[in-house]
């Protein structure tokens, strides 16, 4: 075995603990195993050759900022018709929704289901519904990781959580008041 | 508060991500209105869900054992090109110390515009997040207007442009280009305008300039002495539309 480089040993030990991180969003956004691997392997392998850039700080906001590229330039090169059909930014009306159907029920949504209508969100919306709901950053480091003003990922997550939570109703079935789903 | 107000609040209080005062108002209006609150019950209801969920996906213990190797290969020393590399490595440097004294420069030299500019543009985020659009909440250019008296070394123009679709919502004071500022507030649907008026520095006249910047529409232009910046996320062609409604 070959003599580690100092800056290698390091690189590690800052990159290596944010694996779990990387992996989930490069999966959520690639939505594929072996896909997210190969991703996220490039992502590391790039972060390397950026290392001598990064001047401490937050190693998973500046870590995940290149998996999250890495991920939109593999999609674009293997699925870009995914990426063809952006969203439109402007504001909605996103609390009307929320306000009809019953989410009590929703304890008995099994695991799957959920699974299934995140996993079938639009790319712009998944993304920050994945960084806020399953990693749990914060506003900011959304925004700093997907390029985005904070206004719009809270635009997004908004509009996210309220197709998610479409898709789930609808799902199972439940009849909004209107009585069309 | 009001429910209009409420909608993304909503999910910045949930996600914990506001300020102690717009939580107690938030939370004020919610014990008054069951609308908003069953809303604000359902988007918790949807974050424990997924949380509950255990939707992470987690690498397998061979991609890791594989990651690691990977980077093994590509990070060890690679001693036949150190020289090399180190050369260029100095290369580089002195390219960016360079380019930096060049950008200094520049910087230090360039109009003082795109330093406005991004204040304008702080400004209208701030005000759209901070939930204080206005100072003085009025569709009627004859309160808004006089409201300004006293408060500002000039009087700044109002137009009401209702019938045109661009609805007056108010005024407020802003601080821009070291000065304090009329900042008249417009609204095209659901994209509000922020319009920030001042005293031009000299008297002369210039057409618009549209520029865009983090995805916002900016147009400046100056008339009679007065310098105008309007800044919108509403499309361009219609922004346009509104500035020459203001200068017409």
């Amino acid at each position: 075995m070959p003599e580690q480089s100092s800056s290698a040993v390091r690189f590690e030990a800052v990159v290596l603990p944010h694996l779990p991180a990387a992996y989930n969003l490069a999966r959520w956004l690639v939505r594929n195993d072996q896909d997210a691997e190969d991703v996220v392997q490039e992502a590391y392998l790039r972060a390397f050759k950026f290392f001598g850039g990064y001047r401490g700080g937050e190693s998973r906001t500046w870590l995940l900022t290149i998996v999250r590229n890495t991920c939109y330039s593999w999609l674009q090169r293997n699925r870009s018709r995914e990426l063809t059909d952006s969203i439109d930014d402007a504001p909605e009306d996103v609390t009307a929704d929320f306000a009809n159907p019953e989410l009590r029920l929703m304890q008995n949504t099994d695991a799957q289901m959920v699974r299934a209508a995140l996993t079938e969100l639009p790319l712009e919306f998944r993304e920050v519904m994945v960084m806020r709901e399953l990693e749990e950053l914060s506003y900011k480091e959304i925004a700093a990781i997907a390029d985005l003003p904070i206004g719009t990922v809270m635009s997004r997550l908004a509009r996210g959580r309220k197709r998610l939570h479409s898709l789930l109703t609808n799902r199972m079935g439940i009849e909004t008041k209107g009585g069309a789903a | 508060m009001t429910c209009q107000e409420t909608g993304l609040l909503m999910h910045a209080l949930a996600d914990g991500e506001l300020d102690l005062t717009k939580s107690l108002e938030m939370e004020a209006h919610l014990r008054e209105c069951q609308s908003c609150a069953r809303a604000q019950k359902e988007i918790h209801g949807l974050s424990n869900l997924m949380k509950d969920s255990s939707l992470r996906f987690t690498p397998s213990p061979t991609f890791e054992k594989r990651l690691r190797s990977a980077m093994r290969r590509e990070t060890k020393e690679k001693p036949a090109n150190a020289r090399w590399w180190r050369w260029s490595m100095a290369a580089a440097s002195l390219a960016v110390v360079v380019l930096t004294v060049w950008t200094i420069v520049v910087i230090l030299n360039r109009p003082s515009s795109d330093t406005v500019a991004q204040e304008v543009i702080s400004s209208h985020v701030r005000s759209l997040m901070a939930q204080h659009l206005t100072d003085v909440p009025s569709s009627d250019q004859h309160t808004v207007k006089p409201w300004f008296d006293g408060k500002l070394d000039f009087s700044p123009p109002v137009k009401d442009l209702k019938e045109q679709g661009f609805e007056l919502r108010g005024g407020r004071l802003d601080y821009i280009a070291s000065r304090p500022v009329a900042a008249l507030v417009y609204q095209r649907r659901q994209h509000l305008i922020n319009v920030f008026v001042w005293p031009a520095k000299s008297g002369s006249r210039s057409t618009a300039q549209a520029s865009v910047s983090q995805g916002y529409n900016l147009i400046r232009w100056t008339n009679s002495g007065i310098e105008w910046w309007a800044i919108s996320d509403l499309n361009l062609a219609e922004l346009q539309q509104f500035v020459q409604m203001l200068q017409g």
